[in-house]
């Protein structure tokens, strides 16, 4: 049997007497693509910060093509590949987009072959324009694409997309599934959106979060036509 | 113009400036004054090391006259042991060194947070105070050295070129050594930042987290920036204590820490020629003030003579007017009034 990409076992979260994230045993393979969907407070951020290192479950363990990371500290597991895009685009406000992307190539590539890689990724985000300008003087969507692009330069073999679409507009979320295709074709990506015709767009397996706990795991017409799943997210959606 | 052709514009500037004052000011000053001209190249050295930890590398040190006080002792203290001053200068670096990265270990490694580090650091810098400050009796000696307490170490033998004991250097070649440290010590930071290593310290400054998940361990940065402000501070202390033949425990006290955060704030955090700039302009500004109250001045007089309180003065003006210090506020003008408005891109 081949070893999975990421892997968690039993994976929990307690923040004093409230149980964040309870029991999650998931597996995700090389190159595979997953969306998780879930009410908001399903643990589903709660879920990435402790795949990332952000946070140290209470209980079980994370484990990256085997080894354990449970206790490794953030910059080991992005050491090991795993890349994450915050929900609240995290991105160097005080420096230019070309040096955001610097800052991201530079751990792996030097001299001149950081900067060639730097114009590739400026190109592939449809940067470049704005290359000089200053990341915090940005829009959202733009800072946004800013993020993505410093995830990608660090040439992550899994990357976690915290609700990516968030804040863009029907262009751009277009170009975000074009892109999230394209990164798929290398990479494995995990994507936390609740725009179902975005996930329908990407055509995913999805995993279905509530109340900490993986409720159910199936691909996305069949999580659409859940009645369970209605009733715990899609229901209230459309209800609201 | 655009940003490249500015900074080697800014450099060229920098270094035409430095070479003048190396080579005019010995012409055209008496020994006096260029004896206190030294005093604030050597503290400028000094502003130059917070400049860095917390400027750029954004790490709130409130007690950086901590290493420029070991710097000081040390140099002094081996001085009067050995005689020979390449290895006692050597120490004055090696030791504030160490004890910033001991130091550092723990606060960095113990993820301490950013205020709890200026409450540490200031907390460092006065316990070595009273230590020393309590050190009067003739028991308290290191090898030859007495420690003497609040009385401090007079009579510190001057460098002498590298291993040629009978070269010693005098108070001309003084200005000319410190002088040139600063040059050296602005180039070389302006080197360091433009290094892989100094654009991820204020890649980490920004976002530390950001910079974590790309794979940086900021503590280990955070540890080295630490490590290397404390390295120039000793050295400036090193030449301090030359340049007085004497240090006292109140190079470790609370004036002295507070000062070199003035000069940092005033002159503009996240440049190097802000602080430069501060440091001296409000070592001369003290001094002039300090000139014009003779001893029982009243009135204006005692008050413009009262250096603490213009200074705090100064401190609360810049921190409500100009938060971001001069230089970065004067860079900020010229962009405003030179650079033609553009679009959203160019």
């Amino acid at each position: 049997m081949t070893v999975p990409l990421i892997e968690t076992r039993g994976l929990g979260m307690r923040f004093g007497g409230v149980q964040a994230v309870r029991d999650v045993n998931f597996t995700l393979g090389e190159r595979e693509l997953r969306c998780l969907i879930g009410p908001n407070g399903a643990g589903k951020s709660t879920f990435f910060k402790m795949l990332t290192g952000q946070l140290k479950p209470t209980s079980g363990v994370v484990l990256v093509r085997g080894v354990d990371v449970t206790d490794a500290e953030p910059h080991e597991i992005a050491r090991r590949g795993v890349g994450i895009k915050t929900q609240v685009p995290s991105v160097f406000d005080g420096l230019t987009v070309r040096e955001n992307l610097w800052l991201a190539t530079a751990r792996m590539h030097r001299g001149a072959q950081a900067q060639r890689a730097v114009e590739t990724m400026l190109e592939r985000v449809g940067l470049s324009a704005i290359a000089s300008r200053v990341v915090g003087q940005l829009a959202h969507g733009q800072r946004q694409w800013v993020e993505l692009g410093v995830v990608l330069s660090t040439n992550p073999d899994l990357v976690l997309l915290d609700e990516p679409a968030a804040g863009m507009t029907d262009q751009e979320v277009l170009r975000t599934v074009e892109l999230v295709r394209d990164i798929n074709k290398t990479k494995a990506l995990i994507v936390v959106e609740h725009d179902m015709q975005f996930i329908r767009m990407i055509a995913s397996k999805v995993t279905v979060f509530n109340q900490g706990a993986v409720l159910m795991e199936d691909d996305v017409e069949a999580i659409m036509h859940s009645p369970i799943v209605r009733d715990v997210y899609l229901g209230k959606k459309a209800a609201a | 113009m655009n940003a490249r052709a500015l900074n080697v514009l800014g450099l060229a500037l920098v270094a035409v400036v430095g070479i003048a004052v190396l080579f005019l000011t010995p012409r055209l000053f008496d020994l006096d004054v260029l004896l206190n001209i030294t005093v604030y190249m050597i503290m400028a050295v000094l502003a130059l090391s917070l400049a860095l930890i917390w400027g750029f590398g954004g790490i709130l040190c409130f007690g950086q006259s901590a290493f420029f006080g070991l710097g000081a002792y040390t140099y002094a203290i081996a001085m009067i042991n050995i005689g020979e001053s390449t290895a006692p200068l050597i120490l004055a670096i090696i030791i504030p060194a160490a004890f910033a990265a001991l130091l550092g270990y723990f606060m960095f490694y113990g993820r301490i947070s950013d205020v709890y580090l200026g409450v540490i650091t200031l907390t460092v810098t006065l316990i070595l105070f009273n230590s020393i400050n309590s050190t009067a009796g003739p028991e308290f000696h290191i090898g030859s050295a007495k420690l003497g307490g609040f009385n401090g170490i007079p009579g510190i033998p001057s460098l002498n070129v590298p291993f040629f004991k009978d070269w010693q250097i005098d108070l001309e070649g003084m200005f000319y050594l410190s002088t040139a440290s600063l040059i050296l010590t602005y180039f070389g930071l302006r080197a360091l930042l433009a290094s892989r290593f100094g654009r991820t310290i204020v890649g980490i400054r920004e976002n530390d987290r950001r910079a974590q998940l790309l794979g940086y361990d900021p503590r280990a940065y955070k540890l080295a920036t630490f490590t290397i402000g404390a390295a120039l501070a000793g050295y400036a202390g090193c030449l301090f204590a030359n340049w007085g033949s004497f240090v006292s425990p109140t190079i470790f006290g609370l004036a002295q820490s507070a000062q070199i955060i003035i000069w940092v704030i005033v002159g503009g955090r996240g440049t190097l020629i802000g602080p430069i700039l501060g440091c001296v302009g409000i070592q001369w500004l003290t001094a002039a003030l300090g000139a014009n109250a003779p001893s029982g001045a009243a009135g204006w007089q005692a008050l413009l003579g009262n250096v603490p309180l213009i200074l705090g003065a100064i401190l609360i003006a810049f921190v409500l007017l100009v938060p971001k210090g001069l230089v970065p506020t004067i860079g900020g003008l010229e962009s405003v009034l030179f650079r033609p408005r553009t679009g959203a891109s160019r």
